[in-house]
């Protein structure tokens, strides 16, 4: 049984084809992530399905409802984080839940009840009745994203919600996402960043200019792309040739003194100690998003 | 029902604010009576009215009528705002009526505005200008005010759901002035060139300013023409013209979000 199903979705903005024939297919209790550039249709998808906008052509269904003829039931079943977070900055964080509760149609003291539960799952119980304008940029977003858990919903859309947010915030936002889809809530996460996909999805669709163009699990899709990099920078005790030579086959930068391999990190140790090379630097280099793109599409951006 | 449940929270939503941010609204307030003191105090001495009588007397319910129509600002702003946070979109990916959004808007700013009124009503009273008619004819005066204000939150509603750039509600914060000065607010109009006095004549602020006029037994500035007989019912029927052309074109405006 598929919680999110979105079959042939097509639409129009002028000559941009945002949604080109975009399918999905995701089962419940599981993160699933959506995987693409800026442009490439993740957010006209999430809205589709969120029923905030129609879509000229196809079907999609949320927690069997059908987006299009049972929008007010589908809204019952879901959470909407978007790409800002939605919440009241005037207000304090406990102030916006209860308001997002009560429209919800909970009762007062529901939404204050809700509220206060939310607030301690996602750590914010302190800074309750503060402002929200003097929350850091990862408090903003676990509020946010705990406003849109107040029915507990089949399911919650995250449109890019690391966007913008430093290591330490992104992790705290990382672990909510693990938090929500623990409670069994399915989630739909957009995103740019291959390595947030690897962390929190089980299964991943990379989506470019409207349509799904591959998809699978975080492990088979970096099989597909290429395994990991190694990048040595080499000291100036070291000749740049003599490491390039024993590491082999090798990209040379001679500018910055660095050589970079396809190869596991231990295996450069192990080759680097055997020929008592000590480098200045040694730096793991996951394939980045558009290395992605030219391994699992063919088309370089 | 919900829907207006939806409105009443979101109402709540804009008194808290006042809770945690009184100074916006204080600012707000303290703009108007800034603009009635310039006008009635320094400009004041200079103006003479067709017809006679004293100029805070003539210029207190036009300062009234022009808040109310400044407010059409704070409206667009608001929408937009919102719009602009995602927080539209989250209400609308939300279980409730699609009329909850300007429900609340509905709610707050004709608080805010009754209020507002309210202040200017006291700081007239305070600087020497008075009611000398019924108490009845000055309620109704005050209810055309707000009715005023009711239209002009719908073009706010449609601007902000319409154009969701900074640059729409910058354009609305200019453009409200020549409309607000082109009118009898603040001069007679029959002070005016005769062209430029027929416009001002017609627009719907000069109405109310002319209607709560008469009903709080002021002296009008008007000797003849369509203000002289009709304002009351100009002061009525303007407001309820652009509500009922703006109501269907917010609504429209916000299905086509979905577009």
């Amino acid at each position: 049984m598929n919680t999110l199903i979105a079959e042939g979705l097509r639409k129009r903005y002028g000559d941009l084809h945002a949604l080109d024939g975009f399918d999905l297919h995701v089962p419940a209790g599981v993160i699933h992530g959506l995987l693409g550039p800026n442009g490439a249709g993740k957010t006209t998808a999430v809205k589709a399905l969120a029923t905030l906008i129609n879509v000229d052509e196809g079907r999609a269904s949320v927690a069997g409802f059908d987006v299009r003829t049972q929008a007010p039931q589908v809204r019952r079943k879901i959470g909407l984080i978007g790409q800002n977070a939605a919440v009241d900055e005037v207000l304090g964080g406990r102030q916006n839940l209860v308001m997002f509760g009560r429209l919800y149609g909970l009762s007062k003291a529901d939404a204050l009840a809700r509220a206060n539960e939310l607030l301690g799952v996602f750590g914010l119980s302190e800074a309750a009745g503060r402002a929200v304008s003097t929350y850091s940029g990862g408090m903003r977003r676990r509020l946010d994203i705990a406003a849109g858990l107040i029915l507990t919903p089949a399911v919650l859309f995250l449109d890019e919600p690391t966007t913008g947010l430093d290591p330490r915030a992104r992790n705290e936002v990382w672990n909510s996402i693990r938090e929500v889809a623990a409670r069994g809530t399915t989630v739909l996460l957009t995103t740019q960043y291959l390595d947030e996909a690897d962390q929190l999805a089980s299964q991943i669709s990379v989506i470019d200019h409207g349509r799904v163009v591959a998809g699978g699990s975080p492990d088979a899709l970096k099989r597909q792309v290429g395994g990991d990099r190694v990048a040595v920078t080499v000291g100036i005790r070291d000749s740049l040739d003599e490491v390039a030579r024993q590491l082999a086959p090798a990209v040379v930068d001679a500018d910055t003194r660095t050589v970079t391999v396809s190869a596991g990190l231990a295996d450069v140790v192990r080759i680097l100690d055997k020929y008592e090379i000590s480098p200045e630097d040694l730096q793991l280099r996951r394939p980045t998003l558009d290395e992605a793109f030219l391994a699992l599409t063919g088309d370089a951006r | 029902m919900t829907t207006l449940r939806a409105g009443w929270i979101l109402t709540q939503r804009e008194l808290a604010h006042w809770a945690r941010e009184p100074w916006g609204p204080v600012f707000g307030i303290l703009f108007s009576i800034m603009l009635l003191l310039v006008f009635g105090f320094l400009f004041g001495g200079a103006i003479n009215l067709p017809g006679g009588g004293g100029y805070i007397d003539y210029l207190l319910p036009g300062m009234l009528a022009l808040s109310m129509m400044f407010g059409v600002e704070t409206t667009a702003t608001a929408m937009a705002n919102d719009a602009r946070k995602g927080i539209t979109d989250r209400f609308r990916s939300m279980p409730m009526g699609s009329a909850s959004v300007a429900f609340g808007r509905v709610g707050a700013d004709m608080t805010n505005s009754a209020f507002e009124l309210l202040v200017l009503i006291v700081g007239g009273l305070l600087i020497g200008w008075r009611i000398t008619s019924d108490p009845a004819s000055a309620a109704l005066a005050v209810l055309l005010l707000l009715l005023l204000r009711f239209s002009v939150l719908w073009i706010g509603i449609f601007v902000g759901l319409s154009f969701r750039g900074e640059g729409a509600t910058s354009a609305v914060q200019v453009l409200v002035w020549p409309i607000g000065f082109l009118s009898t607010a603040i001069v007679s109009a029959e002070t005016m060139p005769d062209w430029l006095g027929a416009i001002a004549a017609w627009n719907p602020l000069s109405a109310t300013a002319t209607a709560a006029r008469q009903l709080f037994g002021n002296p009008t500035g008007v000797t003849g023409g369509v203000l002289a007989d009709g304002a009351v019912w100009l002061a009525l029927a303007w407001p309820l013209v652009l509500t009922a052309v703006f109501v269907p074109l917010s609504a429209r405006a916000y299905r086509k979000l979905r577009a």
